[in-house]
């Protein structure tokens, strides 16, 4: 590993200050377990890290009825499994976060690291897509909020210009019959990274089963994770049987671009959207039948 | 002792603790890469970016001028070794092939080959040199499968190579040709009501030990060197080391530490001549340890393969033709274990008529090394499913087949010579009446599926050396690594022929100057060959014993009994007690000085192994996921020393062999290079993937080894793979010809059968 | 399998006698965190196999207030607690957990192997959790308690789970043990009544090559029972 600086500001303005100073030559170390990695193979060359878990903002995970969800940046996901909140009203964010590598990797590694490193095949970042997240960035020219469904521009790249740094996401209070869930599929039972991931957040109407609200996110399937628009608007205000759960799964297909490698081919992962898709939908409605949010 | 019996031994057969246990579990057993000494640099290597390249040049000024780097080396610091085969300690090899894949020269035959390595006074420091050694290329064409390599016109990697078909003159990837002959195959098929033949493709998969490898050189100015590090055979390291640095075989001396697993990986040399050399230019001990993604890129894994398989039945069962042809990947170097593959591919059965062709394949991967019977698991992929779709057209059960066609004493081998007394039938029996194959197996898309595989082990040299301590405790000291239960075997043969408690022996692994010479821990050998050792040792420790009773007794040597640790006069009565062993040793002084047990092997007769397995499957349709349900396994050990490590090695090769089947693979992309070099995506089983594996020991003793052993440690993996492919296909009902039969491979086989079927049905309509 | 609220001082009860070097000579007794931890501490003496031994008022880094705190790239010095003692080390920024571990404090029981955190093999407990410490900067564990399997117990004073790992033959080369017994130790503290398939959630993130899984199973199950008789 290169000779690296490490500086640790207590404050979402310091931290902003030092990026700002320090520009492409910083990176933000939150758990670091995809920038050490980057570091070690000298994929990355930063000479200095930033290390943003002193500033309480970014480790915060704060809920209520009313205003839904603050999850912050730099939170490890064992927070989040951890939290009875997140357990109840975001089941799907929260089993996306309890599949990302090992339990070890999970007391370390965040929801923030996750999206901000720019992987298609991030786990936790379908199951944002499809909860509507909004992500708050703070830079040297002051704050805004970008949907997760467009913060990854390509592999590795996101919207985050140089001195900018993702605090927090915020996802809407849950509806009173709505849920998550995340599927992810791998070749092996735990471990792997996603070979195709599906998150969908649906809100029912429960007096006729029609869908209310629907969000399909896909990971894996393209440069970037995906919002699968088409989707998920085919399915509102229908009655989610087969024929409509097969319609979205054929839409999912549609906006699925991916590659072969050695994870899967092209055509395996069009295939397993389509499955996962199914799969993931009604594990969400199930969810969402028996829910009673408020 | 009766070695037939197998009531009659008193620790043999039972289970006691191992004597490393407490260190392993405490984390204070000390593995290669856990030695440090004063002053000691830290060595990196260098490694070709390009699958096929010429170097030429490799300029080193700017890493040097890093501040704390020591040295650099690279192939020009190495001695120009004959292009021929030559002997390198016990072993015969090529040692310019061997030290080009040390250090390339000229020329990078794969992702991975090392150009340069480097000592600084930090990893890190080291790590930095290597980006700044400038290194130019000439890029060539890779030549990454057997096909592509054996095609007329192929591009060349080795310009010396050459085979004995094409003769001296022909440029050729292929390095060998080897042929198998029994009997008539074209007249044997015409009597077959039957005829499968079938193609299957195999990946190079890694034997995947967790320990990467590691080296501490220390090279002092008197010209001698000793080396510590993770091996399964010290005295290799030091004859190839000596071999490729051009000293003497004496002046080094490898020290081994504990190790973290090899399954055959650990049997030859990569970090350990350049630890010496770095260490001789800096006057520091140096240490090197790869990175998992070196490990991956430039070990040895084993062959990728291309097997056509072709075999005859007659409507009753009866096998009367095989015929089967086998490439392998040798990697960069010639040496791709086919020979092995030829030899196994049909040896469980009794076939009148087989001919089998093997070629030796040279491609721009890593040079293959030793995997837990090399060769087989990859063969008997081929042979054990076409037999499975024979018995199937038979309509005869899959081990009723086995048992009428298989291996007994007497049936020819493929290399000719019959077996002795084997146990192959009964690793059959023992499958059917395991609960397992008893069991019932319901449900949709599940299958069960059984296989058998054969290895041939064997018996190489090993010494031992069995002292008798002044307060009657024993010390057995062995030349062969503990890679899984070593030292309590070996105790435990002392103690039973010393009838001493075996916590009152201690077992230790010595260097290469402390014990005589002893061939690798693997084919299986060391409980054979080294245990052998052992109990001629402690027996020659009993004639010591009765010599000195005989002294003090004032009797002939022959007229003292030994019996259960105890000395008696062989005429009893009278007024001489009986003597234990700690009573004697408290005298040794005084009857002529300590007793020290001597013995040394060349094994021969060593007992072939064979292994049947059992797995039940489940399949997910949607996707083409396996997952196992259940397996079992029963293998013939001749004799089970330490059950328990049997029963390791039975389970370890199966889980090996299992994720071989569903998972692991070499990728390489389009440019040659590989791209899973990490463990998330080189998929080893975790323990959410395995079952708990059932396992039944068979015991036939091996003829002629005083204790009846039979190598244990590799058969195990050869079934798993084929067994896999059968049960999926008693699951879904398509048959698998590729490995890994990963989900992707899988489900496209599902979704063509099921487009089939659909096209069939409308055809039909 | 989840987690209950760790003791803050639990790396206090695991004897810290086996590392003299300690720069300040090991744990002292002090009255509040005795206090505070006792009850805790007769609960888990059981399952660690030890007796709860002295603690320190373990203090850790002063808490850094004000401007940001900058350090390298050259080396900086700075102080971990390691098996509930004090040690100082100096260490440039970009050396992991598991190198200061194995390289400046001689701790090498903890095992390289991935270099990702793909493995489990350098597993050790950050206040009492478990963490791959290949995959954390060293600096980044300041102020947390750090846990490895030399301090998990000794060879005279096993914690029970070595000692089941013993018994049940849970090893065969041995590499995998000491990410694999940190892991599980882990787990256990957090569920001393774990099913199978909760000790196998538990060290999915372990490889072990030679597949002892089951007798590793085995040993959690014998361990977790053993700790249950005795508590």
């Amino acid at each position: 590993m290169h000779a690296i600086n490490y500086e640790a500001p207590k404050s979402l303005d310091e931290a902003v200050k030092l990026l700002a100073a320090h520009g492409e030559k910083a990176r933000p170390l939150s758990g670091g377990t995809d920038l050490l990695i980057q570091l070690r193979a000298g994929t990355r060359r930063p000479e200095f890290v930033v290390d943003i878990k002193q500033i309480p903002e970014l480790t915060r995970i704060s809920f209520s009825l009313q205003h839904g969800l603050r999850l912050g940046a730099a939170a490890p996901c064992i927070s989040i499994h951890e939290n009875s909140d997140m357990r109840k009203y975001y089941p799907g964010l929260t089993e996306a976060a309890h599949l990302i590598g090992s339990l070890q990797i999970q007391s370390r590694a965040t929801v923030g690291g996750n999206l901000c490193n720019g992987s298609p095949a991030a786990d936790t970042t379908p199951a944002l897509i499809a909860l509507g997240a909004q992500a708050r960035v703070i830079g040297p020219k002051g704050e805004r909020t970008v949907p997760v469904d467009g913060f990854c521009l390509a592999p590795g790249r996101t919207v985050l210009q140089p001195g900018e740094l993702l605090v927090e996401f915020h996802i809407p209070a849950p509806e009173r019959h709505s849920s998550d869930a995340y599927l992810r599929f791998i070749p092996r039972n735990e471990m792997d990274i996603a070979v195709v991931g599906v998150g969908a957040a649906l809100s029912l109407d429960v007096s006729d089963d029609r869908v209310v609200e629907a969000r399909i996110g896909l990971g894996a399937v393209g440069p970037t994770p995906i919002f699968a628009a088409e989707a998920s608007k085919s399915l509102i205000g229908k009655t989610l049987d087969a024929a409509a759960i097969e319609n979205a799964a054929r839409l999912a297909i549609a906006v699925a671009t991916p590659i072969d490698d050695m994870r899967g081919t092209a055509e395996f992962r069009r295939h397993v959207v389509g499955v996962l898709t199914r799969r993931t939908l009604a594990k969400a409605a199930e969810r969402a039948r028996e829910a009673n949010q408020r | 002792m009766a070695a037939s019996s197998s009531n009659g031994f008193r620790v043999i057969g039972t289970r006691p603790i191992r004597h490393d246990g407490v260190d392993k579990v405490t984390g204070r057993a000390k593995y290669g890469a856990d030695y440090a000494f004063p002053g000691m640099l830290h060595g990196k290597v260098l490694r070709s970016p390009h699958p096929h390249a010429n170097i030429k040049s490799i300029k080193i000024d700017k890493a040097l001028a890093l501040p704390g780097v020591k040295a650099i080396v690279t192939s020009a610091d190495l001695p120009a070794l004959p292009d021929k085969m030559e002997a390198a300690g016990e072993q015969a090899i090529n040692l310019n092939h061997l030290s080009m894949n040390i250090l390339a020269r000229g020329k990078a035959l794969y992702d991975g080959h090392p150009i340069a390595a480097v000592a600084a006074t930090s990893p890190h420091i080291a790590d930095e040199a290597l980006r700044l050694i400038e290194v130019e290329y000439e890029l060539l064409p890779p030549v990454m499968t057997v096909e592509d390599a054996m095609k007329p016109g192929a591009t060349i990697l080795l310009p010396s190579l050459r085979n004995k078909e094409d003769g001296p003159d022909k440029e050729t990837n292929v390095a060998a040709h080897l042929q198998f002959k029994r009997g008539d195959v074209a007249e044997g098929f015409k009597q077959a009501d039957y005829v499968i033949e079938r193609e299957f493709k195999t990946a190079m998969v890694h034997q995947g030990y967790i320990e990467p490898h590691n080296a501490v050189g220390i090279y002092n100015a008197d010209g001698h060197a000793t080396i510590y590090c993770s091996t399964q055979g010290s005295f290799v390291v030091r004859a190839l080391s000596a071999a490729v640095l051009g000293i003497a075989e004496g002046k080094i001396k490898v020290v081994p530490a504990e190790i973290g697993g090899g399954f055959g990986g650990k049997t030859t040399i990569y970090l350990e001549p350049l630890s010496v050399l770095l260490s001789q230019k800096t006057g520091h001990p140096v240490k090197l340890t790869m990175t998992r993604a070196e490990v991956l890129r430039a070990t040895g894994p084993t062959s990728g393969s291309t097997i056509r398989c072709k075999m005859g039945a007659t409507k009753d069962g009866k096998l009367v033709a095989a015929q089967c042809w086998l490439a392998y990947e040798a990697g960069a170097f010639p040496g791709s274990p086919v020979g092995a593959g030829a030899m196994t591919i049909v040896a469980p059965y009794n076939i009148p008529n087989i001919l089998v062709d093997a070629y030796d394949v040279v491609v721009n991967r890593p040079k293959t090394a030793a995997y837990r019977a090399p060769g087989a698991s990859n063969a008997a992929m081929a042979s054990e499913t076409v037999l499975d779709e024979l018995a199937e057209k038979c309509g005869i059960d899959p081990l009723e087949m086995r048992l009428m066609n298989g291996s007994e004493e007497g049936t020819p081998q493929t290399v000719g010579p019959p077996f002795k007394r084997i146990g192959f039938k009964e690793t059959v029996e023992a499958i059917k009446n395991s609960p397992h194959y008893k069991s019932k197996l319901t449900g949709a898309n599940r299958g069960r599926g059984v296989a058998s595989g054969f290895w041939f082990n064997v018996g190489l040299q090993s010494s031992a050396t069995v002292n008798i301590h002044t307060d009657g405790t024993v010390s057995v000291v062995i030349g062969s690594v503990d890679i899984g239960g070593t030292r309590a075997a070996q105790a435990m043969i002392a103690a039973e022929v010393l009838g001493v408690d075996i916590n009152d022996v201690r077992p230790t692994i010595a260097d290469t100057d402390s014990i005589g010479h002893t061939d690798v821990t693997g084919g299986s050998r060391t409980c054979f060959a080294t245990g052998w050792a052992v109990y001629e040792a402690a027996q020659d420790c009993v004639r010591q014993l009765k010599e000195r009773a005989a002294k003090l007794w004032e009797k002939k040597p022959d007229e003292v009994v030994f019996e259960n640790g105890m000395l008696s006069p062989a005429q009893p009565g009278g007024e001489l007690k009986p003597m234990s062993i700690k009573q004697i040793a408290s005298r040794l002084a005084r009857t002529g000085g300590p007793i020290v047990g001597r013995a040394t092997v060349n094994a021969r007769g060593v007992g072939p192994a064979f292994a049947t397995v059992c797995v039940d499957v489940e399949v997910d349709p949607d996707t083409g996921k396996t997952q196992i349900l259940r397996a079992t396994i029963a293998q013939d050990a001749g004799k089970a020393i330490h059950p328990s490590y049997v029963e390791g090695q039975m389970q370890g090769g199966m889980a090996q062999g299992l994720g071989w089947g569903l998972n692991e693979e070499y990728f390489y992309d389009d440019r040659g290079i590989l791209r899973n070099t990490g463990l998330l995506d080189y998929r080893m089983p975790t323990c959410l993937d395995l079952p708990a594996i059932e396992t039944a020991i068979v015991e036939v003793p091996t003829p002629g080894h005083p204790l009846g052993i039979r190598g244990v440690g590799e058969v195990s993996i050869v079934p798993p793979p084929a067994a896999l492919a059968n049960a999926i296909y008693h699951a879904v009902g398509v048959r698998m010809t590729e490995l890994p039969m990963s989900p992707p491979r899988l489900l496209k086989a599902i979704l063509k059968k099921r487009a089939a079927g659909e096209a069939q049905a409308a055809a039909a309509d | 399998m989840s987690r209950r609220p760790r003791d803050p001082h639990h790396n206090e009860k695991i004897a810290a006698e086996f590392d003299p070097a300690a720069d300040d000579g090991g744990p002292k007794l002090s009255r509040r965190s005795f206090l505070k931890g006792a009850g805790a501490a007769a609960a888990v003496a059981g399952l660690l196999g030890v007796q709860p031994a002295a603690a320190d008022d373990a203090a850790p880094e002063p808490p850094l207030a004000g401007a940001a705190e900058r350090l390298g790239p050259g080396p900086a010095t700075f102080k971990l607690r390691i098996n509930g003692a004090t040690r100082t080390v100096t260490a440039e920024p970009r050396v992991t957990l598991l190198g200061v571990l194995r390289d400046h404090l001689g701790l090498t029981g903890a095992k390289l192997v991935c270099d990702r955190g793909a493995c489990g093999a350098c597993t050790v407990h950050l206040d009492g959790a478990p963490v791959t410490s290949c995959m954390m900067l060293a600096i980044d564990a300041r102020g947390h308690e750090i846990t490895t399997i030399e301090g998990l117990g000794a060879p005279d004073r096993m914690h029970a789970l070595q000692d089941a790992f013993v018994a049940k033959d849970a090893l065969q080369c041995g590499f995998c043990t000491p990410g694999m017994t940190m892991a599980l130790s882990a787990a256990l503290e957090a569920n001393p009544n774990p099913s199978p398939a909760e000790i196998k959630h538990a060290i999915a993130g372990n490889i072990c090559r030679c597949g002892t899984y089951p007798h590793v199973i085995e040993a959690a199950l014998a361990a977790a029972q053993a700790a249950r008789g005795q508590a």
